[in-house]
């Protein structure tokens, strides 16, 4: 873990308002896994207060990505960053993807933002396995196909490829995910997590999710992220330490 | 000149310098010790312990809110039994004193804790929690309740030869009834406060937006109100304060003992920069040297009112 004020490279604005920040920070850069993520502090002033978590989204050299929408005042303030601007960042910090384990075939399953930690992962994973990727939103405008690959896409309304879910849309390709062995990264919604865990359970896949909470510290002292474990009721994980990314069968999405 | 005396007194206990690390802060200590050399703070106060591990809220339990943020955890710990086994052994390792904070829904269970505790060595005070406001057992019931806080300071002394703190609630019309009290029952200091009750709704759903529906206010929104009832203490009680709420720099540190601190604890600062105590340290040392301040205790309730 380390805390660095980070030079700003540039700011990228992709379609549809998501923005990617490019910040200088070998430590970081070097350290952390796919999957991980760091809590940013946009402003050295006392509003807004507290840092801001953000999956790493890419790595390239001694820079990392950042992927993020305007949604509230921090990110507000993130996305009028320059170049030269410094950001205070604490990270790496949770625990990422494991990509590395006996599956053949990724199947990379996104809903809107949550298309964040992938492009990283992709990178990672790079040729030895095969990657499909998978990604839904509520419209046309919340499709991110940033750094992905083999992509099939989804809509809730139909203004962009399937109609319906992220789900459904793995449901539709089953012939696909059965030839041969996969393991499920996803990202995303509470909502779709939940339905593609029930997916996952049903049709016996591997999934590995990040999962999302309000927190404050983001590194286990604040305690303020609980998920439910499926194997300890007396006691919560923290999705900033013990997470964010947890095998789907561990928590109570 | 350039050697500053940073130490101070709290009743009977002495620390290196005036920065105390709040509990619900700083865990047990070790994530915290990532960033900062805790042999260099003047204290730790743990997460509060309570007889048996407690769970906590189910989320959300975390709301930032303008300059402060809403907390409801509801007491997450690991209990009693496994913080000696477990977490002691590595607070063990550093020369920093620990502040043991209790919490209870019972008297009783205040006083059976600090009974185990109270024969850990490293343990060298504690700091009694009468005012979470995020259970429903416990908590508030005591802290705005004066004779509860009388018969639990009596007790816990009773149950220990160490120094016994109580932290106290912002939420009650006179904070310094509850620090007379504490002082006629043989407590060693108060720290003041403990968080401010608060609420947030979402607009849209019209639900609450922490799942404990109300939560406890913390950060820089809440210093004002911290500072007032520190200088009520002070002005009212002759009994050492613990100073606690908002503080994000040194000057706020400062203006704390002006209004009466003889030490402070840093709490919502740590989630945001955890290596800030340490910073903070350096900076006063420079103000004390600027305004010709030798022993740093000398500012304790040197307010010009």
């Amino acid at each position: 873990m380390f805390i660095v004020n980070a030079p700003v490279e540039k700011i990228i604005e992709l379609d549809n308002q998501i923005f990617l920040i490019k910040i200088y920070c070998p430590e970081i850069a070097q350290s952390v896994q796919p999957g991980q993520f760091v809590n940013v502090r946009v402003s050295e002033t006392i509003y807004p207060l507290l840092r801001r978590p953000f999956s790493v989204c890419d790595v390239e050299g001694d820079f990392f990505y950042l992927m993020f929408n305007i949604y509230g005042e921090g990110t507000k303030i993130l996305a009028g960053k320059h170049f030269g601007d410094t950001i205070d960042i604490l990270g790496p910090l949770g625990k990422g993807f494991n990509y590395e384990d006996t599956y053949e075939t990724a199947i990379i399953t996104a809903g809107g933002l949550g298309a964040a930690p992938f492009p990283f992962l992709i990178k990672a994973i790079g040729k030895k396995k095969n990657i499909f990727t998978f990604i839904g939103g509520k419209t046309y405008r919340d499709v991110i196909t940033h750094g992905m690959t083999n992509i099939s896409m989804s809509t809730d309304d139909g203004s962009l490829g399937f109609k319906g879910n992220v789900v459904q849309l793995l449901q539709a390709n089953m012939e696909m995910l059965n030839s041969s062995k996969i393991k499920i990264f996803a990202c995303g919604p509470n909502a779709m997590l939940r339905n593609l865990k029930e997916f996952c359970i049903k049709f016996n896949f591997e999934c590995e999710a990040s999962t999302e909470c309000a927190m404050a510290c983001g590194f286990g002292i604040c305690q303020g992220c609980p998920i439910e474990s499926t194997n300890n009721k007396d006691q919560y994980l923290l999705v900033c330490k013990d997470g964010p990314v947890f095998n789907v069968r561990d928590v109570v999405i | 000149m350039n050697k500053v005396d940073l130490s101070v007194q709290v009743g009977p206990l002495k620390f290196r310098n005036p920065i105390l690390l709040a509990s619900g802060t700083v865990g047990y200590g070790n994530e915290v010790s990532e960033f900062i050399d805790l042999n260099t703070i003047g204290g730790i106060v743990t997460k509060s312990l309570s007889l048996k591990p407690r769970k906590g809220n189910p989320p959300q339990r975390i709301l930032e809110t303008p300059s402060g943020m809403l907390n409801a955890i509801g007491l997450t710990n690991v209990g009693v039994e496994l913080f000696i086994k477990e977490k002691i052994p590595f607070l063990k390792k550093f020369d920093v004193p620990i502040i043991c904070n209790i919490a209870a829904s019972t008297i009783d269970e205040y006083v059976e804790c600090t009974r185990i505790l109270t024969h850990e060595d490293s343990i060298k005070a504690f700091e009694i929690n009468v005012s979470c406001p995020n259970v429903k057992e416990g908590g508030l019931q005591f802290g705005n309740n004066i004779s509860a806080v009388g018969k639990i300071t009596r007790k816990v002394k009773a149950a220990t030869g160490k120094p016994v703190i109580i932290k106290l609630s912002p939420n009650s019309s006179y904070i310094s009834e509850f620090a007379q009290v504490v002082k006629d029952e043989g407590g060693d200091a108060v720290s003041a406060i403990n968080t401010l009750v608060g609420t947030a709704f979402d607009i849209y759903t019209r639900k609450p937006k922490i799942h404990n529906v109300t939560a406890g206010l913390s950060g820089p929104a809440i210093k004002p109100v911290a500072l007032a009832k520190v200088l009520e203490i002070r002005q009212k009680v002759d009994i050492p304060i613990i100073g606690i709420g908002g503080i994000m720099t040194w000057k706020d540190i400062i203006e704390f003992m002006i209004a009466g601190a003889s030490a402070i604890q840093i709490g919502t600062l740590n989630f945001i920069n955890p290596a800030a105590s340490t910073e903070i340290l350096k900076l006063i040392h420079e103000y004390c040297i600027k305004m010709g301040i030798d022993k740093i205790s000398q500012l304790t309730g040197s307010y010009n009112i």
